[in-house]
């Protein structure tokens, strides 16, 4: 029984971390979009600065209709918002929050979430076939195509920090970085690991469909690509998913190079509490930061795309992997 | 090979301006106003929506033929040898009623051609510019003091006087044909 309480506490934890943080990026989101373009944004809706506009966006969204087209196939139109969503939401059952907080201590952490996040792939292509539309199968296939391209030289990435820190286990990951800012991940084997963080920070863009790399739902070409038909809290669903995912490939980043919830001063500021900041703030960081280049880059077109990814990020992770690999043998 | 690794470096280094840049602009202050509760100056010769100043009005309907949509309906009446308008605030008598002044803003064209013409400056452009309404009738603006009641009234009274007038003048030219006619060597011959 307290076991059963243990899990339900320990999965409800990310899910309303999500929620929250969500609605607090959506805002950051248009806020710095408007800010970039020298707007004011939101500036009505509860007060300061439209704080409150996502909570109304996302009560709109509750309120409307679910339409679904004729002729789409029901059950894959209806599954697949839920499977995007719980796959991103699955993988954070093996981020290291802090030090004292894990949903699932795996010793396979990292082959777990790479493993699970390929699952959004098979979300977004029941997604862009079932709505029986043009432009979201269109969008489900570059998508489709985006993302597995792209989980090579993110997976090289990851494997390289695999074999500095000799495990899989995220929360040992972390422990191995211990002891300040020059500990971490990023700072060993110079500039070695810092080229697996561009690659690994690059590839992870594509694999959340984040501009520059947002050919899959390209408005000027595909209405809104794979999510085209959807409305109402199904279309919601595609959005948390895309936000959770953005907060995951960026805690990853914040694990792996730079110390998870270890704080940069070494033992100062250190504890499971301020782990917790560390790691949120750590996330939070990217994910501004994605959120700047989007408003600061032009969509890649197909062909770039792919030239990215097969010509560039691939071939150069497969370098930096042996180099790495061979330095730590030699060490 | 060279050109491969120096694409990349390009790649790196024109995102990493980008992103310069647009971290400038985000603390730039905003160039767009809170619309409703700011408003921008409006410049000094700014033509937005018609006012007419009834009580300079003389009747003239100058600035009805200028107008090139039409928008403006004139209706006047004369007044009553008894009835004294003043004068105004120009200095031109008022010798007429103005007893209908509507204009129909949703067809004006905000041209300002009526305002040259006006003798007494009473119609001309304000720096009112938010006047969207509900119904397409409330657009039609009366600036007369007339309510339609009283202009066919006013009109009814200048008829009856005229038609008094014309009895008057049926009757004089009669009495005065008859008095002048011994002495008036024209109409004999």
């Amino acid at each position: 029984m307290t076991e059963l309480l243990n899990m339900l506490i320990a999965s409800v934890i990310p899910l309303l971390f999500i929620l929250v943080y969500a609605i607090v990026i959506l805002w950051t989101e248009i806020k710095v979009a408007s800010h970039v373009q020298d707007r004011l944004g939101y500036m009505y809706t509860g007060g300061f600065h439209g704080w409150a506009q996502p909570i109304a966006d996302l009560l709109k969204l509750l309120s409307k209709e679910h339409i679904t087209p004729a002729n789409s196939d029901k059950i894959l139109f209806i599954l697949a918002p839920v499977i995007v969503f719980a796959a991103s939401y699955a993988a954070y059952a093996a981020l290291p929050f802090t030090s004292t907080f894990i949903a699932a201590n795996l010793n396979v952490g990292v082959f777990y979430i790479i493993a699970i996040t390929s699952f959004v792939v098979i979300g977004i292509l029941m997604a862009g076939w079932s709505s029986n539309n043009k432009y979201s199968l269109l969008g489900a296939m570059r998508s489709v195509a985006q993302i597995v391209s792209y989980e090579i030289p993110t997976a090289l990435s990851i494997l390289t920090v695999v074999i500095v820190a000799g495990t899989l286990n995220l929360q040992e990951v972390c422990e191995a970085q211990k002891g300040g800012l020059f500990n971490w991940n990023i700072f060993k084997y110079p500039p070695f690991m810092f080229i697996a963080f561009l690659i690994y920070f690059v590839a992870s863009l594509a694999e959340v469909n984040r501009t520059p790399f947002d050919i899959p739902e390209a408005e000027s070409e595909l209405v809104a690509g794979y999510h085209t038909e959807y409305t109402g809290m199904k279309f919601a669903m595609f959005y948390l998913a895309e936000y959770a995912n953005m907060f995951l490939v960026s805690g990853i980043a914040a694990i792996l190079f730079f110390g998870g919830w270890n704080s940069p001063f070494g033992e100062f500021m250190s504890g499971p509490a301020w782990g917790v900041f560390w790691f949120v703030s750590k996330g939070l960081l990217f994910v501004f930061l994605q959120i700047m280049l989007r408003w600061t880059l032009p969509r890649l077109r197909v062909d770039q795309l792919m030239y990215v990814s097969w010509k560039v990020l691939t071939p150069i992770s497969f370098a930096n992997i042996m180099i790495v690999g061979l330095w730590a043998i030699l060490k | 090979m060279k050109e491969y690794f120096k694409n990349i470096f390009v790649a790196l280094w024109t995102i990493l301006v980008g992103l310069r840049l647009t971290f400038k602009h985000l603390f730039v202050r905003a160039v767009t106003i809170q619309y409703p509760d700011v408003k921008l100056k409006l410049p000094e010769r700014a033509r937005n929506r018609l006012y007419v100043n009834i009580d300079d009005c003389i009747g003239c309907k100058q600035c009805e033929m200028a107008c090139p949509v039409d928008c403006i309906t004139i209706e006047t009446v004369k007044a009553l040898p008894n009835e004294d308008l003043g004068v105004t605030s120009t200095g031109n008598k008022k010798r007429l009623w103005v007893t209908k002044f509507d204009i129909d803003i949703s067809k004006c064209c905000y041209c300002g051609l009526c305002v040259y013409p006006c003798p007494t400056e009473c119609i001309y452009m304000t720096d009112v510019y938010e006047f969207s309404e509900y119904n397409r009738h409330s657009l039609i603006y009366h600036f007369s003091n007339f309510t339609p009641e009283e202009a066919e009234l006013k009109k009814k009274q200048v008829e009856q006087f005229e038609l008094e007038q014309k009895m008057k003048k049926a009757v004089k030219p009669v009495e005065q044909a008859v008095a002048n006619n011994p002495a008036n060597p024209e109409e004999k011959s």
